[in-house]
């Protein structure tokens, strides 16, 4: 029997029927190695989901994970692996692209049981922010780093600057990012940030990292792992949490968004463009059936531009769009970053979204938003290549 | 040769082509002041950063092209946060990203020359200065920016 195009989907057939951490820790603070984190978090998920940890026969994670999915099997004592998937570059655009890797293979039948995570210790291998030791350098960065365009701030920095001109977007707006996250992590016993709050003044006196991005609107460095655990949606039910079924999900990038160095047709953008369209067709959802929204903060203006770009205002409306109210959790317009996200909870390079995703579906949330059957993760900002993914209660199929 | 002090400390990576020689020409280019973008030899498209084909008819004859060191700001940011130890003790500067409208608008990073502290404006016109390293190991030259005398 053959199958019109449209079938090939990924929306209703996959479901998160498990979801754990290891603690959070502040970079080079975990007392543990890298991969002993992402052991634990693994444990965790399958623990939450009630399945032994040896019946995952498959394994994705992004942007090099260091713990590979052999080690880990072994380890792990996995009766038999079937599938093993590294998303190709993004770094942190890869957080819903390793889900949606995981969830394609589990549809078309080469696995059943696998587990997305990503584990990092950045005391142990170093920071992602530093750059000292190199002596010369070929490729992208060479157009870059003897200008002192070096770590991630001065190499998002100018993205954000174009984008507050061409659209008249405010500092006051990424503002509210940082404030979001950081109100939102005061209820997140989880969050590094717990009880350490921000409002305007102090966001407003926090030093300069690169103009136009203050110290609080860069994402933390932490250590720490997470992970999940998807099986087919007609085995979801076999499981004791109430699953969160993939709506849909979408990778990459426009039209050579990854032109170096920072030759993109369209600059001043999150690489969203053509993903968010995908996203919302495959979902048969729109912006507004979305109740709550994880959206990765490697820097709050890359927030502002996802949002725009998924739907949500035009650019031109930023500034009266992003205010905090709006952006709270449980009746704000939009709740943002729920559980404090990269900025305010940990920097699990996005992987924290995802999990916050999962229970804001089940209801499990700290900060739970008021309309919660939709939920939105928005991967890495103006990356190549870039993912989202749209989750959904099963009242929602 | 320039006689300025270099806009940024000594001990930044030193730029060098790729194993595949790809921008060899560019850098080859900076050293001797001239500034050399790739151009394609059938349909004339400006290409920065080089590729070994041209992105629009995927011709493999990408001619290096002399252009002249002139654009206008496209973005710029002020860095007050070192990220390497060369920059530790060194205060805010300037980075700047140019198009090159005689060039297809093609952009490229430099620093802006001048106070640190000056305002900037997207949309400014600038040209460009070359700074020499030749007691480097390797040598290389990089291309800042100034703004055009009015």
């Amino acid at each position: 029997m053959s199958r019109a195009p449209s079938e090939r989907t990924l929306r209703g057939r996959v479901a998160v029927v498990g979801i754990g951490e290891t603690e959070y820790y502040r970079h080079g603070a975990s007392p543990d190695p890298e991969f002993k984190l992402a052991l634990k978090a693994i444990l965790a998920a399958s623990n939450d989901a009630g399945i032994d940890p040896r019946e995952i026969d498959g394994f994705s994670s992004y942007s090099d994970d260091r713990s590979e999915a052999s080690r880990l099997a072994a380890a792990l004592g996995t009766h038999r692996m079937r599938t093993a998937t590294m998303q190709w570059g993004g770094g942190g655009g890869g957080c819903c692209a390793a889900v949606a890797n995981a969830a394609a293979s589990i549809v078309a039948g080469l696995a059943d049981c696998v587990v997305v995570f990503r584990s990092l210790a950045q005391g142990q291998y170093g920071r992602f922010g530093q750059t000292d030791g190199i002596t010369t350098i070929s490729g992208e960065r060479a157009y870059l780093m003897p200008y002192g365009v070096l770590a991630p701030p001065q190499r998002f920095a100018m993205r954000m600057q174009r984008y507050m001109h061409e659209h008249g977007v405010k500092q006051e707006a990424m503002r509210a990012i940082a404030l979001a996250s950081y109100h939102h992590a005061q209820s997140n016993p989880r969050a590094v940030m717990f009880g350490k709050p921000l409002d305007a003044a102090k966001y407003d006196a926090s030093r300069w990292i690169t103009e136009p991005f203050h110290l609080y609107d860069c994402c933390m460095e932490n250590d720490g792992a997470a992970a999940l655990i998807l099986v087919p949606a007609e085995r979801a039910g076999d499981f004791r949490n109430k699953p969160a079924y993939i709506l849909g999900a979408a990778v990459g990038a426009g039209y050579r968004s990854g032109a170096i160095p920072h030759n993109s047709p369209r600059y001043a953008s999150a690489s969203f463009d053509t993903l968010a369209p995908d996203l919302y067709g495959m979902a048969k959802v729109g912006p507004s059936d979305v109740g709550v929204v994880q959206s990765y903060e490697n820097f709050t203006g890359g927030v502002a531009m996802s949002l725009a770009e998924h739907g949500f205002f035009k650019p031109e409306e930023a500034n009266d769009f992003l205010t905090l109210n709006n952006l709270i959790a449980p009746a704000g317009r939009l709740p943002l970053n729920t559980s404090g996200g990269n900025l305010a909870e940990c920097y699990m390079h996005g992987f924290e979204l995802v999990i916050e995703a999962v229970r804001q579906i089940r209801g499990q949330s700290v900060n739970q938003a008021k309309r919660s059957d939709v939920a939105l993760v928005i991967g890495g900002p103006m990356v190549t290549p870039a993912s989202n993914l749209l989750l959904g209660s099963g009242a929602t199929l | 040769m320039t006689s300025h002090a270099p806009y940024l400390p000594s001990g930044l990576p030193i730029p060098v082509a790729e194993p595949d020689g790809l921008s060899a020409p560019y850098w080859a280019g900076l050293q001797q002041s001239r500034l050399m973008v790739q151009r394609c030899a059938h349909c004339q498209t400006w290409q920065f950063g080089p590729e070994w084909l041209c992105h629009r008819c995927h011709f493999f004859e990408m001619q290096w092209t002399a252009v002249a060191p002139r654009g206008r700001i496209f973005s710029w940011e002020r860095v007050w946060s070192p990220s390497h130890k060369a920059l530790r003790e060194h205060g805010p500067y300037l980075a700047v990203l140019v198009e090159l409208p005689e060039a297809g608008n093609v952009r490229m990073v430099g620093n802006l020359l001048g106070d640190p502290m000056q305002a900037v404006t997207i949309g400014t016109p600038v040209e460009g200065e070359f700074e020499h390293h030749p007691e480097a190991h390797p040598p290389y030259s990089l291309l800042h920016w100034r703004l055009t005398a009015a």
